[in-house]
């Protein structure tokens, strides 16, 4: 892939520093900034998931109870001024459980994409770049990923390495990993045959540099489009295994778990399975709307595309 | 259109063994011993050596694949560790349920998105758009079995019109097998009706800017004519691929609606099996489910290629 270096053609420091591709990147960012602001939803959507990320990284202090605390003689206790959100079957603050939950659902959530993000971007890269039969052997690879329905292919990779919260972020990570590649080397195709990537090529550059430093960036937007959908799904997909049994284990305040718990109760105590589910729509909602936002600004032409495999619920 | 048909289906036979091959490491993957693993502690060294005889795990990997595979495209899954059953007498039983249930969670699907989608689209950017778009968001990320927990309380608890779960046969008792069905077809057809709104909006929307649309105006069709003959005849034509794909993930995703209405459907099963460690049964379920996905998705990307003659093949064969 690399070529001669030519005397005429800059070379891949002088590209890097190029005062107008500079100025040219950061105003786009700027631009996109200024779209956002100009967005109610995307302004509100942010200031949801800013609040949710305090309550994720502080839940502990703002809690005015332990997730684990009981009270004796308060169980099933309804929504009340010492209780916001009633107790459970344990007699436990359902409300401090619920502020406790953030943690853990963005936690896994972010862990999962991050998996995905990784290893999805890294082989839509080469698969993009290289072409041929990397492409070909990698893409029919995700193809057969893809053809699991996303819950159930996360059920089957947690049968094999066993329920708890770390499984269920590996599962989850494994089977977003397929749409990551595949939204990066969409991106990647339209990017290799710019003129900028050519220069670099033609001026030496190795091809970790070209895909890193120069593919890699340009290609970005649809990326960051699809990380924020699938923090989305990802936190739902969290609380779906975690509802079924598979995900975070009891004592722990998952959201999915607590909603678990709240259906045998539900009679009794609506309470129960009411808040942590408000909880999972709220977020949910939130990355949606943000991600949405963020597709109009940043990569319009996929606007459309949400067809895909329900939209890898 | 033959070619791109061969080449569809080249690519799916290629798809369809490497999913085999995953489908089949899923026992071989587990740490351990599956069939300690599946007994516990349950179970005589008997029984275990003729659970693993019978499972033909002594046998290298590459016989036992071609062996699996082989029984398979006979229709022979293997028999299920916990019951004893053949694992496809066990799928059998449970089609109907889950077939219903994804029938009729598209039918929910459709309702909702035809009519919010072209409403939408036919005044956009006003409050009915407006509400159409939070709608299917919301839609969008309501967890579903918060969802179906919910109506059960309030249409089974509160209000008692409705039985808070469980099946009935069609043949059994037509009108509590409906009655059963409302709750959870409306739980797993929320999601893939606000997926398919956003899509007959934007193609409602496609459709009213074309020239045809506009000659039929001029010729003084009537609104509601120039709808229903030229607009949505148009724009509905791709919401085979949509409705196809969400038919599909509603004929193997539906396991937590299964599990939330204890729906006997294949779901349920499928989680039943990871539970118990019942591998046979686990790798038949995901088999099956992955075949569904891919057959549908087949059907889907050749009807919507005959549907509409401006595909083209070269472009969809490089999908």
């Amino acid at each position: 892939m690399t070529s001669e270096r030519s005397g005429d053609v800059p070379d891949d420091e002088q590209l890097d520093t190029l005062p107008v591709a500079g100025e040219k990147h950061r105003a786009r960012w700027v631009e996109t900034l200024h779209l956002l602001v100009r967005n109610p939803m995307a302004v509100a959507s942010s200031l949801v998931l800013l609040a949710l990320i305090v309550v994720g990284l502080f839940g502990g202090s703002l809690a005015p109870y332990g997730f684990n605390e009981q009270f004796v003689g308060d169980q099933l206790e309804s929504p009340s001024g010492s209780h916001w959100f009633g107790t459970d079957d344990f007699g436990r603050d359902v409300f401090s459980r619920v502020l406790l939950g953030a943690e853990v659902s963005l936690r896994v959530g972010a862990v999962a994409v991050g998996i995905s993000l990784v290893a999805g971007v890294l082989i839509g890269l080469f698969a993009g770049y290289y072409g041929r039969w990397i492409d070909d052997a990698l893409m029919r690879f995700m193809d057969m990923l893809f053809a699991f329905p996303a819950l159930l292919m996360a059920i089957a990779v947690l049968a094999i390495l066993g329920r708890g919260e770390t499984n269920a972020m590996i599962a989850i990570g494994i089977v977003y990993t397929p749409i990551f590649a595949r939204v990066t080397r969409a991106s990647v195709l339209t990017v290799r045959e710019e003129v900028f990537i050519r220069a670099s090529r033609s001026s030496g550059a190795g091809d970790a540099r070209v895909i890193f430093r120069h593919v890699l960036p340009n290609a970005a937007p649809p990326i960051i489009v699809q990380t924020t959908i699938s923090l989305a799904f990802a936190i739902l997909s969290e609380a779906a295994l975690s509802f079924i049994g598979l995900g975070t284990q009891p004592p722990d305040p998952s959201w999915g778990r607590m909603l678990s718990e709240g259906r045998g109760f539900i009679e009794q105590a609506w309470w129960m399975a009411l808040f942590p589910g408000l909880a999972i729509f709220v977020t949910v909602l939130a990355f949606n709307v943000l991600g949405d936002a963020l597709r109009d600004v940043l990569d319009p032409r996929q606007r459309s595309a949400l067809s895909g495999k329900g939209a890898a619920r | 259109m033959s070619g791109y048909v061969v080449r569809r289906l080249f690519q799916s036979v290629i798809v369809l063994i490497g999913v085999s091959i995953l489908v089949f490491a899923i026992m071989h993957l587990v740490p351990g011993d599956p069939i300690r693993q599946a007994l516990g502690t349950r179970g005589t060294e008997e029984t275990y050596l003729a659970m693993r005889e019978r499972a033909g795990l002594d046998d290298p990997l590459v016989i036992q694949y071609f062996n699996w595979i082989g029984s398979a495209l006979t229709g022979d899954l293997g028999v299920s560790f916990r019951s004893g059953q053949p694992v496809m007498n066990l799928i059998t039983e449970r089609v109907p349920a889950t077939v219903s249930l994804a029938a009729a969670a598209i039918v929910v699907a459709l309702l909702i998105a035809i009519p919010l989608g072209t409403l939408s689209a036919l005044k956009p950017r006003s409050p009915m758009d407006w509400f159409a778009t939070v709608s299917s968001q919301a839609g969008l990320s309501i967890p579903d079995f918060w969802m179906g927990i919910m109506l059960i309380l309030l249409f089974a608890g509160t209000l008692g019109w409705l039985p808070s779960g469980g099946y009935v046969g069609l043949t059994d008792d037509p009108v509590e097998w409906a009655r059963h069905l409302i709750m959870p077809a409306v739980t797993a057809g929320v999601a893939s009706g606000s997926i398919m709104t956003r899509f007959v909006r934007s193609s409602v929307l496609e459709a009213l800017g074309q020239d045809y649309v506009r000659t039929a105006r001029a010729k003084g069709m009537r609104a509601r004519d120039v709808l229903t003959w030229h607009v949505l005849r148009n724009a509905l034509v791709p919401l085979v691929t949509v409705g196809g794909v969400q038919l599909a993930y509603l004929l193997s995703g539906v396991v937590i609606v299964e599990i939330v209405f204890a729906w006997p459907g294949l779901g349920q099963m499928a989680l039943i099996a990871v539970e118990s460690r019942d591998y046979p049964l686990l790798q038949g379920a995901v088999l099956l489910f992955a075949v569904i996905f891919l057959v549908v998705n087949l059907i889907v990307d050749l009807a919507y290629a005959k549907l509409d003659p401006r595909i083209s093949y070269e472009q969809g064969a490089a999908r």
